[in-house]
């Protein structure tokens, strides 16, 4: 059980600082990816450990959710890149003060 | 134990290369890795369907759709390494170890019961006893997925249109167009000519050769041309490279 909580939250980890240090908003994405990935992880994990299924269908749900997410995120990316012909997000300053 | 302690070290390489891979292509496959080997811890922890879902979902689709994207978006757009806040990849690094260290010891020193284990959860398959839970206590949850699905349909397809913002110009337009850039600035209106065809030689990176002798640079594709790609065409008349006006030999590849 702690073991595969520590691979969660090593994974979630190197998903958020991902996040925090990568440029490319594809890469960005995917580091978001990677943290949704290592939370259903712990709650498949708890749902072995407490003998119910309620943690698979958390886990069953936020699989949904991460689909319909990608989605909308990769079209927002694409609309983005249509019109600055960049993918950084760093070029994405248009609201900076 | 063996499926996680044979996996685990792969996924956590497999996420570091998420976070150190140049090109968005390696991280994707790094990510495309993590998600298999998630798949199967998951059947090592008595969840085969969300096994299946798993691969299918992450795997299938939503890492098809991230790569699809790349392709769309330019392969290669590679990260900058210039940082635009001073010193915030050294900041955000620091915090997540700390949040990482903290979080792993805490964790380890959580008391745990006995594993339980799903084996009287699973005593009729694990989709049936998930069918049972997914239709029963949680059926509000799985009608609002529907209208989430749908929404987020209707979004991406929202984002992605590209609304046309003048009328499509017609034949007609186009033709006049030519006519009209004909009359001022001297462009042929018709086709441009195709590339030399030659006894040796039938290619694209090759000009075609015009009746006075000397050869036709419009003949050749304009990305050759900004590439600097042409090859000279053999016994052109070229004013300005006179040397290849002799040059009937067997003709060797220029770099």
């Amino acid at each position: 059980m702690t073991e595969y909580l520590s691979l969660s939250l090593i994974l979630f980890t190197i998903g958020a600082v991902g996040v925090l240090v990568r440029r490319n908003a594809i890469v960005v994405f995917m580091c978001i990816e990677l943290m949704l990935n290592a939370t259903n992880l712990a709650l498949v994990a708890f749902a072995h450990q407490h003998g119910n299924l309620d943690g698979q269908i958390a886990a069953f749900f936020v699989m949904v959710v991460a689909a319909a997410e990608v989605v909308v995120g990769l079209a927002i990316i694409v609309s983005i890149y249509r019109t600055r012909r960049s993918a950084s997000v760093d070029d994405a300053d248009l609201l900076k003060g | 134990m063996t499926a996680f302690w044979t996996l685990a070290p792969v996924m956590v390489v497999a996420a570091l290369g998420l976070l150190f891979a140049r090109k968005a292509v390696h991280a994707a496959l790094c990510l495309a890795v993590v998600m298999i080997s998630l798949a199967v811890q998951y059947a090592a922890l008595g969840a085969p369907f969300l096994f299946a879902v798993q691969i299918i979902v992450y795997t299938g689709a939503i890492m098809m759709l991230f790569l699809f994207v790349l392709m769309l978006v330019g392969v290669d757009t590679s990260d900058s390494l210039k940082e635009t806040i001073a010193g915030q990849r050294l900041a955000a690094t620091v915090v997540g170890l700390l949040f990482g260290v903290v979080a792993v010891l805490a964790i380890g020193q959580t008391v745990t019961g006995a594993v339980t284990g799903l084996g009287q959860a699973n005593e009729n398959g694990n989709p049936f006893g998930l069918a049972e839970l997914l239709f029963g206590p949680y059926v509000l949850a799985f009608e609002l997925t529907s209208a989430l699905l749908i929404t987020a349909a209707l979004g991406a397809m929202v984002l992605a249109h590209r609304e046309r913002l003048g009328a499509r110009a017609s034949q007609a337009t186009l033709a006049e167009r030519r006519m009209r850039e004909y009359a001022e600035t001297g462009r042929h209106p018709g086709n441009p000519p195709t590339p030399g065809v030659y006894a040796r030689d039938n290619a694209v990176d090759l000009p075609a050769r015009l009746p006075d002798g000397t050869s036709a640079p419009d003949s050749v594709s304009q990305v050759l041309r900004d590439r600097g790609q042409v090859r000279p065409a053999p016994g052109a008349k070229d004013p300005v490279d006179p040397a290849d006006t002799t040059d009937t030999g067997p003709r060797e590849v220029e770099e």
